[in-house]
């Protein structure tokens, strides 16, 4: 189907599913009962999953495909936030000219950066990546106020020409972001069933839509002919140098196509909930998504969007979780005993969610550099290895020859 | 003329602390060829290394007074700090007082073996997987240490003064016939630059005059020969690690009364302690001196306002934009060798 095969079909047919049933997965448990604070089907945080999936998947096809670490891509994130805000302020409310704008602007400053990183490559590529982003973060602090409105961050007002649109509402308040007049992006129907409460969000679902398309779009860069010479660029770009392949041109591709992906991330951020930050830019935004990618697995199709699922909802998850929950928690054990486990469990939860991230992030390095994936894909071996022991030795011999 | 120099003075202690940090993460790159994202990290446990001095140093006990009352109308409680009950108020305040210096003694082993830690149980592990890899899990551990001293001492600066006999600033400009109060200079950033200068110095002779040093050079020239030759390498290169990681520390101990130390001034410095080291020349200890002193006053004359007149925010980019200019047209930085790291 699409033009691929069976397996990458049953893949993005998975994907499809799990984007469109979301409401009920991340929704397991009553609205009443206790557990319910492990919920993830809130249409803010269901927004965000798919937002940074398409940032991961995307910063996965350069990082997973060529071996380009880089360490700027948030700043492509934050142009793209840039752009659309700015749509909003001279179009109109619609969304889908302020993505599409995004993605481009995205994509020429790609064009650009990679132009000037790709010169180099390893170590100086990361760090040329980082000081470009480093010095879009600062310039949008200091130089670039008029356009970025500096530390403030770019939001809507009342005197935005909005020459397509609406100045303001009936009522005198800014309007909202729109996918179809009438059809707003905060819009939800909420569906009661029994003891739960499920939310279908208009937002939720666009970026679903689009996450769905950059999923499909990355299948088919793997499967490509230009995706086996970006892999033949990670395993040995001398040589291609010395077959007399030019590869620049290849990776600057991946580069701006990744970029681009970023710009739609932000571009739906900012379609969300209509402002844009600096703070987007910043380097520590760019290790996160670095991060997501490698815990979920670098060179997957699925792991960094499993990645950035993992991420976002500990994020929100774990750091909800305070001192009293704990106590809840450990409250079968003594009194004196719960109160020294919950001294201990503490710095992980709640705010110090950033630590069990960091330690997490470091064992996934060091143990099982595939992420996620690689530890399941380990798990069903463990199942399925005894019966078929034979099979897999001479199945891995196949590939060599 | 006194603009230039007072902005030279200026960039010469955030040079310092440029250049201490590099000469760190060339140590451990040019001797164990590991791209070390944790050492901004090092830098700031340096920082609280003051910090820890100060508040131990000023634990108190409390007792009552009965002749005061608080505005509640109990007894007011005084708090008296040991060191003052021990030596006397005299000699315990002046201690207090000198918390950062004597920070700098408690700092070097607690360094020292944190470095022997890092390297021991973690970063050996990296040396035969790829650059990024390394990158990865420093990164990750710098996390781990940010979070850490987050727990502990807040999300907040603290602030950790230096001694009272430097609190005020030298008028240098009187001192090369500008009229006064033309160069001021503070006498604490006037230390941390002698201070550095020391360090730096330190760290050169004990590679140039001893015979461990020798050993060292001649393991960073090449590692397989130096190890046929009997000699165990690999033990030098771990203190030399230790060694890396307490100079990065003393740079941050004497930077505390300088920026209060905060939990992420590591992840601050180290961008740009990476950007020094590749303007410098990957593994070029001289190179990253060079880069951190001249990246440093470059930054600082970049903040003057006739230039900001004609590029405005130039003083925001500059340091980046060297950077960007250095690795495109020499990669192997200022003062690198040929073919390290140069592709």
């Amino acid at each position: 189907m699409f033009g691929l095969d069976k397996k990458d079909t049953t893949l993005l047919l998975v994907v499809t599913l799990l984007a469109l049933l979301a409401p009920f997965i991340l929704n397991p448990f009553p609205e009443a009962s206790a557990l319910a604070q492990f919920n993830a089907g809130y249409p803010d945080l269901m927004q965000r999953f798919v937002i940074y999936g398409i940032f991961a998947v995307g910063f996965n096809l350069l990082f997973g495909l060529t071996g380009y670490l880089s360490f700027g891509h948030a700043a492509f994130l934050g142009v793209g936030s840039y752009s659309a805000v700015w749509i909003f302020k001279l179009l109109g409310m619609n969304v889908l000219p302020a993505i599409a704008f995004s993605i481009v602007i995205s994509g020429l400053f790609a064009l650009l950066i990679g132009y000037i990183s790709l010169r180099r490559s390893g170590i100086y590529f990361s760090i040329l990546t980082l000081a470009f982003a480093q010095m879009s973060f600062n310039m949008a602090y200091s130089v670039l106020t008029p356009i970025t409105n500096g530390e403030t961050g770019l939001q809507l007002t009342l005197s935005d020409p909005r020459i397509l649109g609406q100045q303001a509402t009936a009522d005198g308040s800014i309007p909202v972001t729109n996918l179809l007049p009438g059809l707003e992006m905060r819009q939800s129907v909420q569906l009661e069933l029994g003891g739960w409460l499920f939310t279908f969000n208009t937002g939720y679902y666009l970026a679903a839509f689009f996450l769905l398309l950059a999923f499909y779009i990355a299948i088919r860069i793997f499967r490509s002919p230009f995706g086996l010479m970006l892999r033949a660029v990670k395993s040995n770009q001398q040589r291609l140098n010395y077959t007399g392949i030019h590869t620049r041109p290849y990776t600057l591709a991946a580069f701006v196509i990744s970029g681009m992906y970023a710009g739609l991330a932000g571009g739906l951020l900012a379609s969300m909930d209509p402002l844009a930050g600096a703070e987007r830019m910043q380097w520590t935004a760019s290790g996160e998504v670095v991060i997501m990618t490698i815990l979920g697995g670098a060179g997957t199709l699925i792991g960094p969007i499993l990645g950035a699922g993992f991420i976002k909802y500990f994020e929100n998850i774990f750091s909800k979780i305070n001192e009293n929950i704990l106590h809840d928690w450990f409250s079968f054990l003594p009194q004196g005993l719960q109160d020294f486990v919950v001294t201990i469990v503490a710095p992980f939860f709640g705010e110090g969610w950033s630590l069990s991230m960091g330690l997490m992030f470091m064992a996934i390095v060091i143990f099982l550099p595939g992420g996620l994936v690689e530890g399941g894909q380990r798990i069903g071996q463990l199942f399925r290895r005894k019966p078929a022991a034979g099979d897999a030795a001479s199945s891995q011999t196949t590939p060599a020859e | 003329m006194d603009a230039i120099i007072l902005q030279t003075l200026n960039g010469l202690d955030k040079g310092s602390a440029y250049a201490l940090i590099a000469l760190g993460l060339t140590l451990i790159f040019g001797t164990l060829g590991v791209v070390n994202f944790a050492h901004g990290a090092l830098f700031m446990i340096g920082a609280f290394c003051a910090v820890t001095v100060q508040r131990i140093l000023t634990l108190s006990v409390i007792t009552l007074d009965p002749n005061k009352t608080d505005f509640l109308g109990n007894p007011a409680k005084i708090k008296t700090p040991y060191v003052e009950k021990f030596f006397g108020p005299e000699i315990g305040a002046g201690i207090i007082d000198w918390s950062v210096p004597l920070a700098i003694l408690f700092a070097i082993p607690v360094m020292i073996a944190i470095g022997f830690l890092m390297e021991r149980v973690l970063i050996r592990h990296f040396y035969h997987r790829p650059h990024a890899d390394q990158i990865l899990v420093t990164f990750g551990l710098a996390i781990v240490l940010q979070e850490v001293v987050k727990y502990f001492y807040g999300a907040n600066p603290v602030p950790t003064p230096a001694p009272a006999a430097f609190a005020g600033a030298i008028d240098f400009g009187v001192l090369i016939g500008f009229d006064p109060n033309q160069i001021v200079y503070p006498y604490w950033r006037l230390i941390y630059f002698l201070f550095s200068i020391v360090v730096i110095g330190g760290v050169f002779s004990f590679l140039r005059f001893t015979t461990f040093g020798m050993v060292v050079r001649a393991g960073m020239a090449d590692r397989e020969t130096v190890g046929l030759l009997g000699i165990n390498i690999n033990k030098r290169f771990t203190i030399m690690f230790g060694i890396a990681a307490a100079v990065a520390g003393l740079a941050g101990v004497m930077y505390a009364p300088i920026n209060s130390p905060n939990f992420h001034m590591g992840m601050d410095f180290l961008v740009l302690s990476f950007v020094v080291v590749v303007v410098g020349g990957m593994g070029s200890l001289p190179g990253a001196v060079l880069a951190g002193f001249m990246l440093g006053i470059l930054e600082s004359y970049a903040s003057l306002n006739e230039i900001k007149a004609i590029i405005p925010g130039i003083d925001q980019i500059i340091i980046y934009l060297v950077a960007i200019i250095i690795l495109l047209t020499r990669p192997r930085g200022l003062l690198g060798r040929k073919g390290v790291m140069e592709e």
